[in-house]
């Protein structure tokens, strides 16, 4: 039996993402001050090879799946092979990096395994034995630490929770676990990722700034008139230069999808906020949002915050930023792009 | 292809402009005046419902089911202007709609909401809701409620599909890095969570709320009672942290300046 056990998944090239491996310095950190050994389970294309590449990691065991149902993210085939590594591993408390390919199939493999799921865990503390798990309700509004007596207990981390492994190669010695996949489980076809192209892509996980624009950038300006092209280039022309991932509030992609003209390269996938993601990045720049609560809820994770608005009472000012520069972020930013070339 | 029948989970969350207090309960941890706070329709679960309108509008006998469980009085406020949006059939169950329960309590409560729908054939059902909630914000309900009712095509983070004729269909889900995973599904049925989808908030159409009030009060008033509780979570503690930042305002400087300023905070 594992007391300990983590469910990672390779990407489609057979490697680890970066949550894959920051998730494995969590459950090692977990495993020591458990004081117990821990076991790793690898689905995906290249499970076995990408075992061998953390064998250093000091798991006891390795467990793989590696059918061709499970090269691709699916849900009825993933949740079949992690269910699988579960019972496998006779595992009482399961870890596993919040991708959104486990996002999607661990509440299944919990059913399927009679455990309790609990997701988005942003910390992990042990005492006197006992794990208690941080996470926060109400979008980010209401932190708690709570634990839990069912076991298994599948726990899903964010991440960010830890910094990636980095350790030795060798021969993990996995154990392959046979799953029998059928017809129903792969009645889903995979087509592929469709992915902006490289010069469209403004999300970027990995960026050290992000930049969020609001609704002001389409407003009229200080003359009367719109400048919704000058605004794009201004945009487009910063998240070039400083290598930004770009947000956006509510307000301004709802504007795209009431059909008013607005910034093309902008979807809701951008949007950050209640309704948006919570990004993880060094620091952020808001400019033309009002850093209402909603949004600024969005921003949890961003450690360093600046904000350029003409309001100076808008939310950011009311302690939800570090800086707040009252000025037109048109003839700001046109200056920020020229000193960055 | 047949009418289609799409069963819409959705329940209600506070007024996203309310602020937010923790309170402990005999029962565990709630916001403090909660019976008080207003509510809309948790804003995933709208996307859903406006993507399940759209979809039965181009299937000619399609019909869409709205399942939500949440207080009784409060669901009959909110149906209010929720019954505006788009043309459903009601089906109330009266329990918490408290973020701090447990997602497999609520699961369950759901699926047998379903079953009980008279007439619907669960074979050719599209299942809905948000792929999270603006409370639990865990992101595993609607699989809970899948796998109960023996779904196992599931899609999370949907923001799109598109029917053929033959009633299979293509989805995109949202995954990392602002991509989209795309797939295609044989045939119903399916369980879709929704991120925002692609469609605009309907305006309010007193004609939609006026036939769909016809099937909300009755079903508010046979709602069946459910006991929501926080399973087996211990929650140790509750809090809103600090975070309130020491914030310095700066103004009457000139843009050369304040962009000088910026560029040595984003090199630095």
């Amino acid at each position: 039996m594992a007391d300990l056990f983590l469910v990672l998944h390779t990407e489609c090239d057979g490697s680890f993402s970066k949550a894959a491996l920051e998730s494995l310095s969590t459950a090692a950190d977990l495993s020591s001050k458990l004081g117990s050994a821990y076991s790793v389970g690898v689905i995906g294309a290249g499970a076995s090879a990408a075992a061998d590449a953390i064998a250093g990691c000091g798991a006891e065991k390795f467990y793989t799946v590696e059918d061709e149902a499970v090269a691709a993210p699916r849900y009825s085939s993933d949740t079949k092979a992690s269910a699988a590594l579960i019972k496998a591993a006779d595992a009482q408390i399961i870890l596993a990096p919040g991708t959104s390919r486990f996002a999607r199939c661990m509440p299944g493999a919990a059913y399927r395994t009679g455990a309790a799921v609990d997701t988005h865990i942003v910390a992990l503390a042990v005492e006197d034995g006992k794990i208690s798990a941080q996470r926060w309700y109400y979008r980010q509004r209401i932190l708690t630490t709570l634990s839990r007596a069912d076991r298994p207990w599948i726990l899903l981390v964010d991440g960010g929770v830890s910094d990636a492994w980095q350790g030795d190669a060798g021969s993990a010695g996995a154990q392959a676990v046979a799953v029998d996949f059928g017809d129903a489980d792969n009645r889903v076809v995979i087509k592929g990722v469709e992915s902006p192209a490289v010069d469209a892509q403004t999300i970027r996980p990995d960026s050290a700034i992000l930049f969020v624009a609001g609704a002001g950038w389409t407003k009229k300006q200080s003359d009367g008139e719109y400048h919704i092209g000058d605004a794009g280039v201004l945009i487009q022309g910063f998240l070039c230069k400083a290598g930004a991932s770009l947000g956006s509030s509510k307000s301004l992609v709802d504007l795209q999808s009431d059909g008013q003209e607005t910034l093309s390269f902008m979807s809701h996938m951008n949007q950050v906020g209640q309704t948006g993601s919570t990004p993880r990045h060094a620091k952020g720049l808001s400019t033309c949002c009002h850093g209402e609560e909603p949004h600024a809820v969005g921003w949890r994770f961003i450690n360093e915050r600046r904000a350029i608005n003409t309001d100076a009472n808008c939310g950011w000012a009311q302690g939800k930023a570090d800086v707040v520069y009252i000025a037109d972020a048109f003839e700001v930013m046109e200056k920020v792009n020229a000193l960055l070339s | 292809m047949e009418g289609l029948q799409i069963v819409v989970c959705g329940s209600l969350v506070p007024d996203p402009l309310q602020t937010l207090e923790p309170v402990i309960n005999p029962t565990g941890p709630g916001l403090k005046n909660e019976t008080m706070l207003p509510s809309v329709l948790d804003p995933w679960a709208s996307h859903s419902l406006y993507e399940a309108a759209n979809l039965a509008k181009q299937v000619a006998g399609s019909k869409v089911f709205l399942v939500s469980l949440g207080p009784k009085a409060k669901l009959q406020q909110l149906m209010m202007t929720v019954a505006q949006k788009a043309p459903f059939e009601l089906v109330a169950v009266d329990g918490s709609a408290s973020g701090f329960t447990d997602a497999m309590d609520v699961a369950k409560t759901l699926a047998a909401a379903i079953e009980a729908i008279p007439g619907l054939d669960k074979g050719k059902m599209l299942l809905f809701g948000g792929c999270s909630s603006a409370s639990r914000d865990a992101g595993v309900t609607m699989q809970l409620v899948g796998e109960q009712l023996g779904i196992t095509d599931q899609f999370v983070g949907v923001d799109e599909i598109k029917m053929q004729d033959d009633g299979s269909f293509s989805v995109l889900e949202r995954i990392e890095g602002g991509q989209y995973l795309a797939s295609t599904c044989p045939s119903m049925p399916a369980v879709l969570a929704w991120a925002t989808g692609s469609l605009p908030e309907p305006p309010n159409n007193p004609q939609i709320g006026m036939a769909n009030m016809r099937c909300v009060m009755p079903a508010l008033q046979k709602a069946k009672p459910a006991s929501i509780g926080v399973g087996g979570i211990s929650f140790e503690k509750t809090e809103i942290p600090a975070q309130k930042r020491d914030t310095r305002i700066v103004k009457d400087v000139s843009a050369d300046e304040i962009a000088a300023e910026l560029v040595e905070w984003i090199k630095g």
